[in-house]
């Protein structure tokens, strides 16, 4: 048996004299935790030779709250306000999954409408996310007017969430059995509104940004993913789709009314850093397009079949739901003992955290500057990585 | 393929794996020693075609003395899900590491390390990932104790 238990300052150890001849030596800088590109808490030591990135270690953990833990202490309805906690650009989704988890095991039914709204909601914020991610990564790259453009974009849909839900971040929205509270009156409207303003922006965005021959030096061929890696990996969501594979379960098991819009996947060829920017670019375009088709529609009922204390008990086993967010496939097991109204155990599977640790594959080669746009192309959030 | 058929076909590759009941999608339990040649056999096996480890975690079980790791595989190419669960036992919690079939297992192994304490074999970098190295204790256990820990309510 060979269990060997490490330590991080042990692997830390003054590396040797360099391979490229000259007279230097490989040190080790720290990145993080709190730095300009991980927009959020997330430590990195790389070690390198001159600019040359020979290696990467990630050190998480900053932003760890036990949220699992807590988990196990509070009602199914309680535990949702916590998923806000960590993927907060995908914050609904991250109810919503709970939700659908906990109504999928206590069969508790749905109504149309509930579902109408989540779908618009999540969509609306997909869009959100992405215009967010949009902005950092010009940032990140030296150009500060997406910086600008995107936190405008992100108001106007913020907008949106804080007249329905009262929030706008953490929005605690969906619920088992439907949504928190009913839409407003000229809630379809609005949206249109908002839809017909962001269309004509994104393809402003592509003009600006997309076309820039800076920004496409700085991404194609930088990182590349390859489709075994990224499966291997366990990656998901527009950081796996860029790699070519089609793996979206709006699409692949579509839960909600996604089966009611049409819409089409997007994805990439080659896996490197330009084809992860692309592929959230057209993800804007598509979830646009569902919002589109979707807000007429919406029928009339009542937005929740359960009251807001309902206290549910799931019977014994383990339960288990996923969903898209915009980074990926975020999955909530939930083990129930059949006795408690709270989970025996829940487990988070975070697209984040597998997404993270390619970062070991992909930076090896490249200088410390691609590595900011390899780090910024994965879209990495990292109150939910840490949970 | 439908549950029934993938539930056929890795029984025919390991005859101990058993349908694990209580649980919403397919699943299968094994014992510890079976693990790693069904899984190995979970991805190579063309029929199967599980390329994709989606999710590790393990279940702490006092009563029952033991931790329970649950692998969650999904294939790309079939469309279809295993939940594929085994038992370790608690007083010397050592798994096989999965890392050989799927590279990205040992960040996940690493987690299921730092918060419940299971120890995986031949793991080549076993390290706590969220908390400090100098951390006491593992705080997933159901008998886990800290200073700062305030009572459940």
């Amino acid at each position: 048996m060979t269990v060997t238990i490490r330590k991080l300052d042990e692997l830390l150890q003054p590396p040797a004299a360099a391979e490229s001849g000259l007279n230097t030596q490989e040190y080790y800088v720290n990145m993080g935790p709190q730095h300009p590109i991980s927009h959020g808490s997330l430590r990195f030591v790389a070690r390198l030779d001159g600019e040359t990135v020979k290696q990467v270690l990630p050190a998480p953990g900053y932003v760890h709250r036990g949220i699992e833990k807590m988990c196990e202490h509070l009602s199914y309805r309680q535990t949702i306000h916590l998923t806000d906690r960590m993927d907060y650009f995908s914050a609904l989704m991250g109810n919503w999954a709970v939700s659908k988890t906990v109504e999928k095991a206590a069969g508790i039914e749905v109504s149309e409408r509930a579902q109408y709204i989540r779908t618009i909601m999540a969509e609306l914020q997909r869009v959100q996310s992405h215009v967010l991610w949009w902005a950092v990564l010009g940032m990140d790259l030296g150009a500060f007017t997406p910086f600008l453009y995107g936190f405008r974009e992100r108001e106007i849909i913020s907008d949106i969430f804080e007249e329905t839900i009262g929030a706008r971040l953490t929005m605690n929205y969906v619920q088992p059995g439907g949504v928190m509270y009913d839409i407003y009156p000229d809630f379809a409207a609005k949206v249109k509104k908002v839809v017909a303003y962001l269309k004509p922006k994104i393809e402003e965005y592509d003009t600006l940004l997309s076309g820039n021959v800076i920004l496409q030096e700085r991404l194609r061929n930088i990182g590349v993913l390859s489709q075994e890696k990224a499966l291997a990996f366990g990656c998901t969501g527009p950081v796996l789709r860029a790699s070519g594979v089609p793996l979206d379960l709006r699409k692949v098991d579509p839960y909600g009314v996604y089966a009611k819009a049409d819409f089409n996947v997007a994805i990439g060829s080659r896996g490197d850093s330009w084809d992860r920017y692309y592929v959230r670019i057209q993800e804007m375009r598509e979830s646009l397009k569902i919002v589109e088709q979707l807000i007429d529609n919406i029928p009339e009922g009542a937005h929740t079949t359960t009251k807001p204390n309902v206290k549910v008990k799931l019977p014994e086993g383990v339960h288990y739901g996923q969903l898209e967010t915009s980074r990926g496939i975020l999955g909530v097991t939930i083990v129930s003992d059949g006795k408690e109204a709270s989970p025996y155990r829940m487990h988070f599977r975070s697209p984040n955290y597998c997404n993270l640790w390619t970062i070991t594959e992909l930076a090896p080669g490249w200088r410390i500057a691609d590595v900011i746009a390899i780090l910024s192309s994965l879209d990495l959030v990292i109150p939910e990585l840490d949970r | 393929m439908d549950s029934d058929a993938v539930l056929g076909a890795i029984t025919r590759c390991e005859p101990s794996a058993q349908a694990r009941g209580q649980s919403d999608t397919l699943a299968v339990r094994v014992p510890l020693e079976r693990l790693l040649p069904l899984l190995q056999q979970a991805r190579d096996t063309e029929a199967l075609g599980f390329n994709m480890l989606m999710d590790h975690t393990a279940i702490d079980w006092p009563e029952r003395s033991c931790f329970e790791l649950l692998y969650r595989l999904y294939s790309t190419r079939h469309g279809h899900a295993l939940l594929v669960t085994t038992e370790v036992p608690r007083e010397n919690p050592v798994a096989p590491t999965a890392c050989g079939i799927w590279p990205g297992a040992q960040f996940l192994e690493r987690e299921v390390y730092d918060l419940l304490g299971v120890l995986y074999d031949e793991h080549p970098d076993l390290r706590r990932v969220f908390l400090e190295d100098s951390w006491q204790g593992h705080p997933l256990r159901k008998d886990y104790q800290d200073p700062d820990m305030l009572a459940a309510p």
